[in-house]
């Protein structure tokens, strides 16, 4: 039984766990508010916001997702917002509404809900936002009518009244301002209520055993070894959303065991369950990796980064996968469990990938967490990325590259590729060339050269191979422009 | 006044199709779809699909109790396919189910048997081998043949456009209810509700009065639901009819991507030729139009690339030539611009072509040659109320187009990665549907007691304000609060025999349709206030609601004239009609005067490209434009950001990829890309020409649909400008979209990455620490 408050009312529900959120307000709360464009995450016309209460008990952090992809199962024991929770009293409109509505900003409307849906969550967002961040939180977000310039000017506007928001009590000036209906402000105390419930009735049930997955899904012995594991649901959901409906599954998104982002000694840990989007905004990370913010903008959307894991996207190892590519570079390692055995072991990243869809990992092995050598100061590091769209969009060719220098020589290397060949790759040859040399024209283009021996593209919709070749040349020297703009000049590269 | 429907559509609370409440018993349709591009229809095995839980019943052509023939211009187009299929996604049967899941399992259970014949997607190959869907068009005036032998400068080469999917958010759907008399109402997300009426009629063997069709708005339509709506509206009228319970069918994302039809990408070939004053002396182009495997709507869409195959400029000598060539991709069809936008890229490639071989800017050719008041366009029409120089000069002034020209010549000379490039395109759309009878259109108007207004046309709302344009009408003309008036949703037993909402025609032609019925209904009204009050007629106007005589308050207001009326038995309906006058073409000798007006603006575009990743940004498109005396600002502005960025997707990101099977590749939205936040122009620029407007258009606010499309055109070509820049002297080929892989290419030409003979295929192993 899933148990989640929906806009202001408790819901009990004995549907799938591996069920879409969208169709669940859709068509079995039927709040025909939240549209359906695309499912699979790529317009926002379903966007909703999920609030989870946070470790204070006091404060509900809300963040947008596509409900298309959301499973069902994870808003267990949170608070789903569609617009019908937001709205106002007939003939009146929230101050995001207003704005949307002041600079013409809804032509044909179907894309409408979700741009409002995104700015109030912008607008709950406990960190105070500027333009830069009002507009990220549209990113998501596809219109074919406007062209986008009065949601722009929709979103400034609204962000410059945000500016009035009291740093204290937020939430309370939100409510005063219209911005959300005043139930918001009992949704706290409701969640926790709702947690103690179903931790009490978990506990009753099955004292025995892990108490988040089993009260979420529900399954017996039988069921969790058929189950799917399913994280933020933005690969599974668009792949197959069918199956995931009929079977069992196991709900990892939003564990607290598989979360948080630590340095341990010379280690950086993450939780499997981390998502991209608390990569953006980790102050851990930030610290040793300054452009981190940079690179993650590039990948997909600020809903998709919402829920989507950093374990998911290294599993459902896409040759292209953006953080992959990015951990790849990192010198990544995994732990894994098997959770029927109890056993636990670790596995460098790069050992992950036998072939195209093809994993060194035995089936009932979970991800557990993720960890990596802390980069020094020195260190240089860079992720690059080129796709059609350079926004919310799957990579032609992405690359990453850490590089140690020391007196004037290249002591380590890690390069990483990716839609370059039937996994993400790691440029061992290329790497090795480079060490102990010293950064000039020569070398660099010594290991630009020696990469195209390295890889294997294929033409398919993301370009041909000749343009594959000639891009990752230029990401690769791209690393290196950036590392050494004294030294390097792109006309002696290219 | 705001636009009425974006108060409701950010609440949610405006019903699209999928949003109407399900009746009970209502049956779900999914459709079965030819899985090869071209071959004879063998079988269709169901047998097993039947047994399945759910599936109620299975539909072919065979079920059809009427013509199985949805063909609008020409009759080649099957519901159902019969005898063989001529594209992959072509629909051959239909499952009927009681859940919209069990509907889609049931479909990998039909097996389709075809034996594969050759498969044509090349327009060109089609053309050779006389795959021609209707005979070829040419467009001429004076004689390129002897004006050759005048000009001072001729160039020549080939021009490409790809084609472009609508991606309305909102895809294809249709709900079907069965009538007590063996009809059938359907609700459709269509911009051509008599389309869907006539044709479903015609499938069922019926009477057009037993097949009422009604639309409340769409969640964009951009052209892919004017012709092609039909289908689905069909395809549930079919289902319904037969099991007499409601049918819905509404298309997921990929079957709508892979079904139906989009933009017509165009190979061209085109000549042109300049005296010594580089004024433009003839012009040659033949088109090949890559029609896809039946007509739809593309012979109409192959006359408009002719009639707007010069764009902007006065060519006293030109020939051109279009093919409507049958390939076996889905039906093209009708998109913002409906063939002009594919027309001007010619011209303007041919523009471009010319300049960089004489060494001149283009924008030199460009402006040297505008249409001037008066000029005669191939087709005869002379232009009156020409605003070409007018729209150049002001944007040239207004946004300083020399001081750009210099900003990106000196940011050029100081940048190694990053070139800037620029562009000015100038367009000249005319406004009004080409096949002349089309232009007619009728508004009933009810005056309830209350002094409330309906108003009921056959335009359908797909977000171009259209329903906020008619309700302005009403409300200016008969003197009241727009508040009053309620635009009705469009239905064809209110308004028959409509003519599809396009062509960027519709607020003209059911504006002035309510316009006709709102004066008419005035005149009543104040005719009777004249009787009643002893006033002169003359001079009786309402004004605010209230009724002045010669501009004094009279002592009755709107609602008691209107009350008054009633208790008169004086008619407060008014059914109005409205024919555009003047307007004519002959498609024989291809000459006559086919346009109510033309509608003139220019754009500037700049652009940065990033010369080592092959990606670019827009940094400004800057429109001087002709909007006639706008009735709502703020619509019409939102109508040139909305179809230049539009256009901008046609001409970059938007790429259509089908293998040689005829199997599109770019079938979903993580493969397919339009333009997002990110990628508009930061800063776009809409200067409103002070312009007098033309009597034709309403209330001289002049139609804005489909014109800026084409300023996205420029972006093609600032793209190409700054590649240009990296690159000096570099010959490329006109080639649209200018992806970034095109980009790149482009910059590094001589790199050959060729595969090496040898490729470790193991995966690597560690090297770092």
């Amino acid at each position: 039984m899933l148990q989640f408050y929906l806009n202001d009312q408790l819901i009990r529900t004995s549907q799938p766990a591996g069920s879409t959120l969208l169709d669940f307000v859709r068509y079995h709360r039927h709040l025909t508010g939240t549209k359906i464009g695309c499912r699979e995450g790529d317009c926002g016309a379903c966007t909703v916001l999920v609030g989870e209460l946070q470790p204070d008990g006091q404060t509900v952090s809300y963040q947008s997702m596509t409900s298309c992809l959301t499973p069902l199962g994870n808003a267990h024991g949170r608070h789903v917002v569609t617009v019908e929770g937001i709205n106002a009293a007939r003939g009146t409109l929230t101050p995001v509404q207003q704005a949307i509505v002041a600079e013409g900003g809804s032509q044909c409307g179907f894309c409408t809900v979700g741009f409002v849906m995104s700015l109030t969550g912008h607008s709950l967002n406990p960190k105070p936002g500027t333009p830069e961040t009002a507009l990220a939180s549209i990113d998501g977000n596809i219109c074919r009518c406007t062209g986008y310039k009065s949601l722009e000017r929709a979103t400034l506007a609204l962000q410059q009244q945000l500016t009035n928001r009291p740093t204290e009590q937020p939430l309370a000036w939100l409510a005063e301002q219209g911005f959300v209906p005043t139930y918001f402000q009992g949704i706290p105390a409701k969640l926790t209520a709702l947690r103690a419930a179903t931790e009490a009735s978990a506990v009753s049930a099955q004292p025995a055993q892990n108490s988040h997955s089993v009260t979420v899904t529900g399954l017996d012995a039988a069921s969790a070894a058929r189950a799917q594991v399913l994280g933020g649901g933005t690969d599974l959901l668009v792949q197959r959303p069918e199956q995931l409906r009929e079977m069992p599954v196991q709900l990892l998104y939003g564990q607290p065991e598989r979360r948080g982002i630590r340095r341990e000694g010379h280690q950086i840990v993450l939780g499997a369950a981390t998502t991209a989007q608390e990569l953006l905004e980790s102050e851990v990370l930030q610290e040793m990796l300054p452009h981190l913010p940079e690179y993650l903008k590039l990948v997909s959307s600020t809903p998709i980064r919402n829920m989507g894991t950093v374990a998911g996207n290294f599993i459902n190892a896409s040759p292209i996968g953006d953080l992959t590519i990015l951990f790849l570079a990192l010198g990544a390692s995994l732990t894994l469990e098997d959770p029927g055995l109890g056993q636990r072991r670790e596995l460098p990243l790069q050992d992950l990938y036998l072939g195209y869809k093809q994993l060194a990992k035995m089936a009932d092995e979970q991800v557990l967490s993720i960890h990596f050598p802390a980069p020094l100061i020195t260190d240089y590091f860079n992720f690059e990325k080129v796709s059609k769209r350079t926004h919310l969009d799957i990579a032609s060719v992405n690359s990453a590259a850490w590089l140690r220098v020391q007196g004037g020589l290249v002591q380590a290397v890690r390069l990483s590729a990716g839609g370059v060949g039937p996994v993400p790759l790691m440029l061992p040859r290329t790497a090795e060339f480079l060490v102990g040399r010293e950064i000039s024209a020569e070398t660099v283009r010594g290991a630009l050269e020696l990469a195209q021996e390295e890889i294997s593209p294929i033409s398919d919709v993301r370009g041909t191979v000749q343009y594959k070749r000639l891009l990752l040349r230029q990401l690769l020297a791209a690393h290196f422009l950036q590392f050494f703009p004294a030294q390097l000049q792109l006309t002696d590269l290219l | 006044m705001n636009h009425l429907d974006p108060a409701r559509h950010v609440r949610g609370e405006s019903q699209y199709l999928d949003d109407i409440p399900v009746q009970q018993g209502t049956l779900y349709a999914a459709v079965v779809e030819s899985p090869v591009a071209h071959g004879k229809l063998l079988s269709i095995d169901f047998e097993a699909a039947l047994q399945l839980p759910g599936v109620v019943r299975i539909l072919t052509a065979e079920d059809i109790p009427g013509e199985n023939q949805i063909g609008g211009i020409v009759p080649d187009e099957p519901l159902l396919a019969e005898g063989h299929v001529h594209f992959r996604g072509q629909p051959v049967a239909l499952v009927l189910a009681e859940t919209e899941h069990q509907a889609h399992a049931a479909l990998g259970h039909v097996r389709v048997e075809v034996s594969p014949l050759p498969i044509i997607t090349d327009p060109r190959l089609a053309a050779a081998q006389n795959e021609l869907i209707v005979p070829p068009r040419t467009f001429q005036i004076g004689d390129t043949q002897t004006a050759w032998a005048q000009c001072a400068h001729v160039f020549a080469g080939v021009a490409e456009s790809g084609g472009q999917e609508h991606l309305y958010i909102e895809t294809q759907g249709a709900y079907a209810f069965p009538t007590e008399m063996g009809g059938v109402r359907v609700v459709s997300s269509t911009q051509g509700p008599t389309a869907v009426q006539r044709h479903t009629a015609r499938v069922l063997g019926v009477g057009m009065h037993q097949v009422e069709v009604d639309v409340t708005r769409l969640g964009g339509g951009f052209g892919g639901k004017e012709d092609q709506a039909t289908t689905w509206g069909a395809l549930a009228a079919l289902g319904a009819s037969i099991t007499r319970k409601p049918v819905k069918l509404v298309l997921d994302r990929m079957a709508d991507l892979r079904m139906t039809g989009k933009r017509h990408p165009y190979s061209s070939d085109f000549k042109i030729g300049f005296d010594e004053n580089l004024k433009l002396v003839a012009y040659e182009a033949t088109f090949y139009q890559n029609a896809g495997a039946a007509a739809d709507l593309s012979p109409a869409v192959l006359e408009r690339t002719l009639f707007h195959a010069t764009n902007s400029y006065f060519i006293p000598n030109v020939t051109a030539t279009a093919y409507s060539c049958r390939t076996n991709l889905p039906p093209n069809t009708a998109f913002r611009g409906f063939g002009g936008p594919q027309g001007m890229f010619v011209i303007e490639s041919a523009l471009v072509c010319a300049a960089e071989q004489l060494g001149v800017p283009v924008a030199e050719l460009q402006r040297r040659n505008l249409l001037r008041e008066g000029d005669v366009l191939p087709y005869r029409q002379p232009t009156e109320g020409c605003h070409a120089e007018q729209a150049w000069d002001t944007a040239a002034s207004r946004y300083n187009l020399p001081g750009l020209r210099a900003e990106v010549d000196d940011f050029n000379a100081q940048n190694q990665q990053f070139k800037k490039g620029l562009s000015v395109m100038p367009i000249c759309f005319g406004i009004s549907f080409t096949k002349t009878p089309m232009n007619q259109a009728r508004a009933l108007v009810h005056i309830y007691t209350d002094g409330s207004v309906g108003v009921s046309t056959g335009a359908v709302e797909m977000g171009q304000g259209v329903n906020t344009k008619i309700m302005l009408v009403a409300a200016r003309t008969l003197g009241i609060s727009p508040e009053r008036v309620k635009v009705e949703s469009t239905n064809t037993t209110r308004v028959a025999n409509t003519s599809p909402s396009a062509a960027s025609a519709t607020a003209d032609l059911n504006g002035k349709a309510t316009e006709l019925a709102c004066l008419a209904l005035r005149e009543r009204l104040l005719r009777l206030a004249a009787t009643e009050l002893q006033l002169e007629y003359e001079g009786l106007t309402i004004e605010g609601e209230q009724v002045l005589a010669a501009g004094t308050p009279a002592d009755t207001t709107w609602e008691k004239l209107v009350s008054a009326a009633y208790w008169q038995r004086v008619s407060l309906t008014e059914n109005a009609h409205y024919a555009t006058p003047g307007i004519h073409f002959d498609g024989q000798t291809n000459q006559g005067h086919p346009f109510a007006y033309h509608v003139y603006g220019t754009a500037i575009t700049t652009v940065t490209v990033d010369c080592l990743r092959g990606t670019y940004a827009f940094d400004a498109v800057q429109i001087a434009h002709d909007f006639g005396q706008s009735l709502h600002p703020q619509i019409d502005r939102g109508q040139i950001e909305g179809g230049l960025v539009q256009g901008i997707g046609w001409m970059t990101l938007e790429e259509l990829v089908f293998n040689e099977e005829g199997r599109l590749l770019s079938n979903s939205l993580n493969s397919y890309k339009i333009p997002d936040l990110y990628s508009a122009p930061k800063t776009i620029d809409v200067h409103f020409l002070d312009t007098p407007g033309h009597p034709n258009a309403i209330m001289r606010s002049k139609a804005v649909g489909e014109p800026p499309l084409m300023y996205g055109i420029g972006a093609y070509f600032a793209v190409r400008d700054a590649i240009r820049s990296f690159r000096p002297g570099a010959t490329l080929p006109f080639s649209a979209p200018i992806t970034p892989e095109k980009v790149l290419l482009s910059l590094y030409p001589d790199v050959l990455l060729t595969t090496p003979a040898c490729v470790s295929t193991t995966v690597p192993t560690s090297v770092a620490p």
